[in-house]
């Protein structure tokens, strides 16, 4: 299958000119926009069915936006009003989880997480949110008095707290990168670092305008995640409100993972779960997130006065925080839908047939999007079905192979691994023990991800104490030996140049 | 398989430790190192300065390792490259991943000589973007030494410590325009010969005083802010200076790695943030010794060498099966010393001490007390927290001691 195109170089004038999907045997019949972990979940979804189906993601990887950069908790449904989208696949989702992950080969730990009280008026509130979670479906969910929680968690500061034993961690970026991955094995054309520059309607469908090339398809699905709203308005969709709430985290090493055995949480609102800290699936620990309003959606800086709000709010939870845990952080936006007082909204997924009967309009996706992610698919592909047939694909795989991680195994299965193939037995990341070979294989992922932290994401190279000081030279060079040139190997996003070429000719 | 000492770790620490072991007559000996070569982080660093203890002569880093493994392969001691330990025991079996597969080592000792890791831009929390192009100095070093790739075109440093130091020489040497070194606190972090010759020599500015409160760029870095800091080191609002660059390159710390002793239940301690040892350099687990940088960070590889050779005294004997005294008098790094090593001494030995000062003095006396009692003093004419001190302290002063001893510097 031909994955990769042709660069073509050429002005803004001419992008229309050029139709990369030209004749309506090329034509697509879905294409979705944005390939984040909705996105690829609606493109997954999709390929269950007989479709010429394509990804348009202006990132050169699928978890580079919020997708990537979040809490990485499976929700339990109960923090949503009842009634609300997010409640209904919130719930759904969480309940899918297991089998989901199990058939992605995606980690995942149904640990359980508390919201911790002190006070009576907290008290009441977290019933209210019990009460409201038994509306929504959610299960597994009690009170506990002080001495059950500090069984749980012997260091957290709460007298008492409601226990939602659905809830989860998982891998945030295995879970989206191997739902893009099952959706390309399944005959999903993906196209990253292309940016949609306009939409045009045409008698059969739309011709999608990138800054590589347009292509022709009948169905649009917008899931732009923070580029939704712009996604919305070339539909011809009238003027959503979108606002980003950016979160700020920080990360801790692993020795602190083992003091926490699940997420932490205060007394939640309805529109914000507060500063938490949370295992990852990993080991480490995450610390937040704050959450202030943005209109600047793509400015990722963490200030300095959110670091030090971040490690004051959380050490109020839990007192394990300290600088020389401290690894790294980071920050998310997550793109809030509001009415005109600023109230945020459920998720909107819409067809309107006055506007446009062929495009599928997705806003305001933000938190629970993760764990909701199959079942708003599911739903988008209900609303599609509502309008024509879709017949299934004889040869939908659901499954996604596990990729076999060196610190994993057992001696007896490294030592054959290593005979078999020497690139097992050169360890290339030693804080979190990543082979050669599992650095390779990342290199040759099915989506043609080139970048540094493509790989990192996808074997946790980089991502240990050392924080790739010793280990990033040598995946630079690997980059470069899978045919990259010293100057095009990037860290993330576009011009995220690592180097420039050589000291020496 | 079986050896009598398995050394984790081919830098001067390790080698040293693997001629010395040789030279007390133990002769099943096997080094492993996880890189493809020999020699450590000396490899990467070709400026000269080292050897001026050990070799009496000022040799680059690459010139000090190849006299180091020439020493071992002249003894033929066995080393495995290639080779990343995965796991040790504490009935001291260590287990490693090679070109040969998985190796199974059970040892009479394991020495663990492992080095530091570079605190980076996490650790310190610097606010900002992650664009690409923040580099701790040691990867910088690396990309340029190593790998011959240029890693920047202007860069700001953050931090004074030596690796930072030769990088703004060595980077200047390539072309890269060097706006400057900015340190936190009221003096250099490095050597003085280094803020010599690697920055008045090549008119590079030093700014004390100062930290990186911003960091600019989605893409790579496009520049960073820069503030000045009160004495508790908080940044003052309005002394903020914009440089446009590239590149920040971090030289903030160096921090032993503990990344196989952790796992062991090995004790850490809480100032040198590397394992604590007993006079016998010996760790918590009988038979698992450490020395060098994942000790605590040395400022030369000679100490660093010489401490491991020290070690191979100890360990040579716990080889041949000598009972090591049992070391029950903890030591306490008292006023005036950020950290020491050793952690506990038995009493009955000359011990030699390892200590870092915490601040800067002229005159001082370095004091080993015990129970309020001095049991003995030297003179030090200038103390410098950037600058080791050592100290002999003989088996006399010491054998009347039962309680904690106190070190302090004043």
């Amino acid at each position: 299958m031909e994955r990769k195109l042709t660069r073509f170089s050429f002005d803004n004038r001419s992008i229309c000119s050029i139709i990369l999907s030209m004749t309506d045997k090329d034509a697509f019949d879905f294409i979705v926009i944005g390939g984040g972990v909705v996105g690829s979940a609606i493109a997954r979804e999709l390929a269950r069915y007989d479709a010429r189906i394509a990804v348009i993601e202006k990132n050169p990887d699928v978890v580079d936006e919020t997708s990537g950069r979040n809490s990485g908790v499976i929700h339990g449904g109960f923090a949503y009003d009842t009634g609300s989208l997010k409640a209904r696949f919130c719930v759904e989702g969480n309940r899918m989880m297991d089998s989901l992950a199990s058939e992605l080969s995606v980690p995942f730990r149904r640990t359980g997480k508390v919201l911790v009280g002190n006070t009576e008026e907290d008290r009441k509130s977290l019933e209210r949110t019990m009460e409201q979670g038994a509306a929504n479906g959610a299960s597994g969910l009690r009170m506990i008095d002080g001495r059950e929680l500090h069984e749980i968690v012997p260091a957290v500061l709460g007298s008492f707290a409601l226990l939602s034993s659905s809830s989860g961690i998982i891998d945030p970026f295995l879970l989206t990168i191997h739902l893009a991955e099952n959706a390309a094995a399944n005959g999903v054309h993906y196209y990253l670092s292309h940016k949609v520059m306009s939409i045009r309607k045409e008698k059969d469908g739309h011709i999608v305008d990138t800054d590589k090339g347009s292509f022709r398809t009948r169905w649009v699905i917008n899931s732009a995640g923070l580029g939704a709203k712009d996604v919305s308005e070339m539909l011809g969709f009238s003027s959503y409100r979108v606002i980003g709430s950016k979160g700020n985290y920080l990360v801790l090493d692993k020795t602190m993972g083992a003091l926490l055995p699940l997420p932490v949480y205060p007394v939640p609102s309805n529109t914000y779960m507060g500063i938490h800290v949370t295992p990852t699936i990993d080991g480490n620990v995450t610390v937040g997130p704050d959450a202030s309003p943005t209109m600047d959606f793509s400015y990722y800086g963490v200030p300095q006065e959110k670091i030090e709000l971040l490690e004051n709010s959380a050490g109020d939870l839990w007192p394990h925080i300290h600088r020389k845990n401290l690894i790294r952080t980071f920050s998310g936006i997550l793109p809030k839908l509001v009415d005109e007082n600023g109230a945020i909204q459920d998720f909107r997924i819409e067809i309107d047939d006055r506007i446009d009967s062929r495009a599928v309009n997705l806003i305001g996706i933000e938190s629970p999007g993760l764990t909701s992610c199959v079942p708003i698919a599911r739903h988008v592909v209900s609303l599609i079905a509502e309008r024509e047939t879709l017949r299934d694909s004889s040869s939908f795989n659901p499954c996604h192979p596990r990729p076999i991680r060196f610190s994993e195994l057992s001696e007896e299965e490294k030592d054959d691994l290593i005979r078999k193939d020497l690139a097992w037995g050169r360890i290339v990341c030693s804080c979190e023990m990543v082979s050669e070979r599992e650095i390779l294989d990342a290199i040759a992922n099915p989506l043609g991800v080139r970048t540094m932290t493509g790989i990192k994401y996808r074997t946790r190279s980089m991502m240990g104490l050392c924080q790739s000081g010793f280990c990033q030279m040598r995946i630079e060079q690997l980059l470069e030996r899978s045919g990259l040139d010293a100057d095009e190997v990037e860290y993330m996003y576009p011009g995220s140049w690592v180097v420039k070429g050589k000291v020496r000719a | 398989m079986e050896r009598d000492a398995v050394i984790i770790g081919g830098g001067p620490a390790g080698l040293a430790a693997a001629v010395a072991l040789h030279g007390k007559g133990i002769r099943s000996i096997i080094l492993l190192e996880r890189e493809a070569s020999l020699g450590g982080i000396l490899r990467q660093c070709i400026h000269d300065g080292f050897g001026i203890d050990r070799f009496k002569e000022s040799l680059t880093g690459p010139e000090y390792a190849s006299r180091l493994i020439h020493e071992a392969e002249e003894r033929g001691i066995e080393y495995r490259t290639s080779t990343t330990v995965l796991s040790i025991s504490s009935e001291r079996v260590v287990t490693a991943a090679g070109a040969d597969g998985m190796l199974h080592i059970h040892a009479k000792a394991v020495i663990l000589a492992v080095g530091c890791r570079e605190r980076d831009r996490g650790a310190i929390a610097i606010p900002g973007e992650r664009p690409a192009g923040v580099f701790t100095a040691g990867t910088a070093q690396a990309y340029i030494n190593l790998y011959n790739r240029l890693p920047c075109h202007e860069a700001v440093i953050l931090g004074s410590g030596d690796i930072g130091l030769i990088m703004a020489r060595r980077l200047t040497l390539e072309g890269v325009k060097v706006h400057g070194v900015f340190e936190i606190q009221d003096h250099p972090n490095g050597l003085e010969r280094n803020t010599i010759q690697c920055l008045d020599d090549y008119s590079i500015p030093l700014y004390l005083r100062h930290t990186i409160t911003d960091i600019h760029g989605s893409g790579r870095v496009e520049g960073v802010t820069v503030s000045k800091v009160d004495d508790r080191l908080v940044p003052i609002k309005g002394t903020e200076r914009e440089y446009r660059c590239d590149s920040v390159i971090l030289s903030v710390g160096l921090v032993p790695d503990n990344a196989l002793a952790l796992p062991l239940g090995l004790d850490v301690d809480g100032r040198t943030r590397g394992v604590s040892v007993d006079e016998n350099l010996m760790t918590s687990i009988p038979g698992i010794f450490s020395a060098g940088n994942c000790l605590h960070v040395h400022d030369l590889a000679d100490d660093a060498a010489l401490e491991a050779e020290r070690l191979a005294s100890s360990a040579a004997r716990w080889i041949n099966g000598d009972l090591l005294d049992s070391c029950a008098i903890p030591v306490i790094p008292g006023c005036g010393i950020a950290s020491i090593v050793p952690m506990r001494i038995s009493g009955k030995s000359d011990v030699f001490f390892t200590m870092r000062p915490s601040c800067a003095l002229r005159n001082a006396v370095l004091r080993v007390t015990a129970g309020g009692r001095t049991v003995w003093k030297k003179r030090i004419s200038r103390a410098l927290p950037q600058n080791m001190l050592s100290a002999e302290v003989p088996k006399e002063s010491l054998s009347s001691v039962s309680g904690p001893l106190e070190v302090t510097l004043s």
